[in-house]
């Protein structure tokens, strides 16, 4: 390295602080789509996640091995399936949605569902189910049911929601395959961390790299104060 | 359930720790470093000849296969032992500044432009690359760029200027990506872009585009192969480096390159004089 860190980190600061119109459109590219997938998939996947936790249903541990290996599947694998049903010999070809942020959102869907499915069952699994029971003999529907439980589960829920918005946030391999990395329209953090990278200039991509450094600690702070807010009290 | 993980993870790091040592005794031969472009390597070239250079040298070349932006950084920092690019511009500066040192002209081949079989431009039977390019531009098609900084994406950026364009038209597209991903894209949006000839040949058979526009002296891609200064970076491989780049210039090299196909067609011209 013949240019100095500290002219780098200079520059990385400056293109952060002037508001450099590059960088910021890439910033909340990052932050729509993921937004988008997150808000699309909540709902649903936690509606599942109650079900597999409080119902015996034929084939449900079935759902649940499948769910919990999706977890664990590398991003880029998701992204291949996602560019295969997309392209435009593929199933859903006639979407036109391969290179788009359509088609970015929807791979980042198929990551970030399993996440909120698996850790909204064991949420779901950690509380007594005659709580939801009770409310409901009480007289309430069962929409208003579920809401009771969910805020008494307000905690690891949210956490399972901040842990599936980070990994779709600060993956690169879905998102490079299907977005295609192109700028102003599906260009976003990690994709540009690895383009500029490529390219050799590094100063952009230590200016993202910082936004998703803060933005992991803050997230790591939240989730910390959470933690120790549901901590029971010894008694 | 934690023991049996923890246990899990210290096998896995036992493995692994294991699996290093073992190839840390393995014997190192000489290894130089060559920094070269993504169409050199997609197209299968490197991989035809450089055996034969290893054998007869002893030498082992691990090529690190970017845009010529990144290899030409690469060796400015010293990263490498020598570099092959394809940007007459760039090298000369990299050559003047005193990083480079002897660069020899060894081949070339051409860009060819790309496009819808229907060329919806009508770019074909355009009198230059220049012009073609403007109809691009008039009639709002798509175009992918490479927009990685690489000899093509220079030498396509040098064109827009030379038909005074500004690339931001409605249907400008830039990826940021090597020519393979830019080329299956182009196919996936049915867009113009353009292309070193290698690559095209090697994806010919994946792609359902037509070359629209070729020929010319603005579409010829000529590659040099450089040496490192070695007042700037004494510890580099040097040796190494002198000895790829003699056996680049050798008449059997040479004969090597003009020999090689893809797909029964000739994509590089031995150009050493």
């Amino acid at each position: 390295m013949n240019e100095g860190w500290l002219a780098l980190m200079q520059q990385a600061f400056s293109l952060l602080l002037s508001l450099d119109p590059d960088v910021w459109s890439i910033i909340s590219v990052s932050f729509s789509v993921s937004f988008a997938a997150l808000i699309i998939t909540l709902i649903p996947s936690i509606m599942l996640g109650f079900l597999l936790a409080s119902y015996q249903f034929p084939g449900r541990w079935f759902v649940t091995n499948i769910v919990q290996t999706l977890q664990s599947i590398p991003t880029v694998v998701i992204g291949l399936l996602a560019y295969l049903l997309l392209t435009r010999n593929g199933p859903l070809g006639d979407l036109r949605w391969l290179f788009t942020q359509q088609g970015m959102i929807l791979g980042q869907m198929m990551i970030c569902a399993p996440v909120l499915i698996a850790l909204s069952q064991a949420a779901f699994s950690s509380i007594d189910k005659r709580a939801y029971e009770t409310s409901r003999t009480l007289g309430a529907s069962w929409q208003r049911a579920i809401w009771t439980v969910c805020r008494e589960l307000r905690v690891p829920l949210l956490l399972a929601v901040i842990a599936a918005f980070s990994r779709i946030l600060t993956e690169v391999g879905c998102s490079m395959m299907v977005g295609g990395n192109i700028l102003h329209h599906t260009r976003n953090i990690p994709t540009a961390i690895a383009l500029e990278t490529s390219k050799g200039d590094f100063a952009q991509a230590i200016a993202l790299g910082l936004v998703l450094l803060i933005l992991a600690i803050v997230i790591n702070f939240a989730i910390g104060s959470l933690r120790g807010k549901a901590m029971p009290r010894s008694q | 359930m934690f023991n049996f993980k923890s246990g899990l993870t210290a096998v896995i790091g036992m493995a692994l720790m294991g699996s290093t040592m073992v190839s840390d005794t393995v014997e190192a031969t000489e290894v130089i470093k060559l920094a070269t472009t993504t169409s050199t390597d997609n197209s299968g070239l490197l991989r035809a000849i450089l055996p034969t250079f290893e054998a007869e040298s002893g030498y082992k070349v691990q090529v690190i296969a970017t845009g010529t932006g990144k290899a030409l950084k690469l060796a400015r920092q010293g990263d490498v032992d020598v570099v092959m690019t394809h940007a007459p511009a760039a090298e000369a500066k990299f050559v003047n500044e005193g990083y480079g040192t002897t660069p020899r002209g060894i081949m070339e081949n051409d860009f060819v432009v790309l496009g819808p079989k229907d060329d919806p431009a009508k770019m074909s039977g355009s009198k230059d690359v220049v012009e073609a390019f403007k109809k691009v531009a008039t009639n709002k098609s798509t175009f992918i760029s490479r927009g990685d900084n690489s000899g093509t994406n220079m030498k396509e950026l040098a064109i827009w200027k030379e038909a005074s364009v500004t690339p931001d038209f409605s249907g400008y597209t830039s990826i940021g990506q090597g020519m393979g991903k830019t080329l299956l894209m182009a196919d996936e949006k049915q867009a113009y872009t353009l292309t070193d000839r290698g690559t095209f040949v090697a994806y010919k058979s994946k792609l359902d585009l037509a070359i629209t526009f070729e020929g010319g002296a603005a579409l010829a891609n000529p590659y040099q192969i450089m040496l490192i200064n070695a007042e700037k970076y004494p510890e580099l491989n040097h040796q190494g480096a002198k000895a790829l780049s003699d056996w680049f210039i050798s008449p059997q090299a040479q004969q090597m390159i003009n020999d090689f196909k893809v797909q029964g067609e000739q994509l590089f011209k031995a150009t050493y004089k």
